[in-house]
């Protein structure tokens, strides 16, 4: 059985964040990176399955040379190889593009299951999954919080609305979006990371693989309007804490 | 603008939110149809104009290849611009089908219209980014909550029924309830709740003696109830409560959209968080520019000696 986890690195999402001199993206510059989130999921998946049966897991990560960092996180949890599909303007490529990227990847390897995270932290989109699936013509589930595997069956539990869960089977080869919950994703011990460095990074050129044209433009990003009429209280925390009673006496009937 | 909305039907009800995606078209003045995969028999949307309605005995709640094809034959008659669903779990799932069948654009979870266009957020609602398709036709999945409709939708459909092949390659099973049990937050007058800032499972207990001490209850973020510091039960947001306290104390919760969906209604919200910069500003009354390890011990005193 053959495996493929795609993931994305993506800033932290506590910084600080600037607008590029474009003015359609964040700038790059002075960010931690890190592995999407729900990709971690999506690996740890991945690799539970590889675990079980002896199948061979490649990751997948597209971006300029610095995601190597993040796809070696991967491979310390336990992928076997990794293909870095070395892009530049990744985070200028809509999700489509990214899609037809994967499609193009994955397309002639007869991957049983494919996993990705259900959204990235930064654009948020939860489309590329579904997208590389449809251009793979590969049955798709998305937001899964469960999952198991029998012969050529998965049933995979799809996270609703308001905590209602749905059973949902489909036969391989199929393709999945993991959410946050689905299981808990390993560290990394030491000795995994320095067998780590040992596997294979294979690099491909995303021009190589002729990305689609771009179906979508960002125009321009910007900081949302602060509502504004809040209050903001700082320094000395007892004195915020009086404040912060006398507010809640004087707005509030909770203090009655 | 034509436009062609996706309402939705689940656990044998039509769900409300066709009325946010009227709400969305009333904004571009669109001439608007509706697709639904429902029961006839039952409550339909209220709206006048034609309803695409497929049987849902046949096409199911979720199958999405079914559905995408139905939905693919009602675009080829109706000519849409714009395909408009919730970005919902049933939305999220079907647009990518819909926008790669039809080669077209698709906008994710739109928050709202600048001139035409639509905006979506990034990084945690901290941006905000406006979108163009670049193609005949967008597919666009709406924030839940984002558009509503000032007066109570109205009118009845025409009905056109539509029908198909109703073979999918990914078959629902059924549906499992919600845990409940226990606490009821959604009764609560007071919920303090707890987010990724508590930092370790030992801090739960500072959000729940605050809580206490306003004699209320307290709840968590997505995050923490993943990592098992708080039972599920007490999970506010999108894919736990809804709740609308008199007062909401958010304590390290950053503010993702899932989370400010659960919590918004709330009459008085105050925010505990390092990062004055945190999307929970944009609902918060007041905002404690603090570390919740430090100010809630001292608060909780405070409120107890009073």
């Amino acid at each position: 059985m053959k495996l493929l986890v795609c993931i994305k690195q993506v800033p932290d999402m506590e910084s600080k964040f600037k607008i590029d001199a474009d003015g359609v993206w964040y700038d790059r510059s002075d960010l931690a990176w890190r592995m999407n989130e729900y990709d971690e999921f999506a690996v740890e998946q991945a690799v539970q399955v590889k675990e079980a049966t002896g199948a061979d897991l490649t990751v997948l990560c597209i971006g300029p040379e610095q995601v190597k960092e993040t796809m070696k996180k991967a491979l310390a949890m336990g992928c076997d190889r990794g293909v870095h599909i070395a892009d530049d303007q990744s985070h200028r490529r809509d999700p489509y593009q990214i899609a037809s990227l994967i499609a193009a990847f994955a397309g002639d390897k007869g991957f049983d299951l494919i996993f990705t995270g259900m959204q990235s932290q930064d654009r948020g989109s939860g489309q590329v999954g579904v997208m590389a699936a449809e251009l793979l013509g590969l049955p798709a589930v998305t937001t899964i919080v469960g999952f198991a595997l029998a012969g050529d069956k998965i049933t995979v539990k799809r996270e609703l609305e308001g905590g209602v869960k749905a059973t949902v089977e489909a036969t391989l080869p199929a393709l999945v979006t993991c959410q946050l919950g689905l299981n808990t994703p390993r560290y990394p011990t030491l000795p995994n990371i320095m067998k780590a460095k040992k596997k294979e990074l294979l690099a491909v050129a995303a021009a190589d693989l002729s990305p689609a044209d771009a179906l979508l433009q960002t125009v321009k990003l910007t900081f949302p309007e602060k509502k504004g009429g809040g209050v903001f209280l700082e320094g000395d925390v007892g004195e915020v804490a009086d404040r912060l009673i006398r507010i809640l006496k004087e707005k509030t009937s909770v203090l009655a | 603008m034509k436009m062609l909305l996706v309402a939705e039907y689940r656990q044998k009800k039509l769900l409300e939110s066709y009325t946010e995606l009227l709400a969305f078209a009333g904004q571009f003045g669109a001439d608007c149809a509706m697709f639904l995969v429902g029961d006839g028999a039952a409550e339909l949307p209220k709206f006048a104009g034609k309803l695409y309605l497929a049987d849902v005995a046949t096409f199911g709640e979720y199958n999405p290849d079914a559905h995408k094809r139905l939905l693919l034959d009602v675009v080829a008659q109706e000519q849409p611009e714009m395909i408009v669903l919730s970005h919902s779990s049933y939305g999220w799932d079907l647009a990518p089908r819909l926008a790669a069948g039809l080669k077209a654009a698709q906008v994710s979870e739109v928050v709202a219209v600048d001139d035409g266009r639509l905006v979506v957020p990034a990084c945690n609602a901290k941006l905000r980014r406006t979108v163009s398709g670049t193609g005949a036709v967008t597919v666009a999945t709406l924030q839940a909550g984002a558009f509503s409709l000032a007066e109570a939708a109205a009118g009845s459909p025409e009905v056109i029924a539509v029908t198909g092949e109703g073979q999918g390659r990914v078959a629902l099973l059924g549906y499992e309830a919600a845990e409940h049990g226990g606490v009821d937050l959604t009764k609560s007058e007071v919920i303090v709740s707890a987010g990724r800032g508590v930092g370790k499972p030992d801090n739960i207990p500072l959000v729940a003696n605050l809580a206490k001490a306003l004699g209320g209850e307290y709840g968590a973020s997505r995050p923490v109830v993943d990592a098992q510091w708080v039972e599920h039960n007490r999970q506010v947001g999108t894919t736990g409560l809804t709740v609308a306290p008199k007062l909401y104390v958010a304590c390290g919760i950053s503010g993702a959209v899932q989370h400010l969906a659960g919590m918004k209604k709330s009459e008085f919200v105050v925010a505990i968080n390092t990062d004055r910069d945190a999307p929970i500003g944009d609902v918060a009354d007041v905002f404690a520019v603090a570390d919740l390890k430090q100010l809630l011990p001292v608060l909780t005193e405070k409120l107890q000696a009073l």
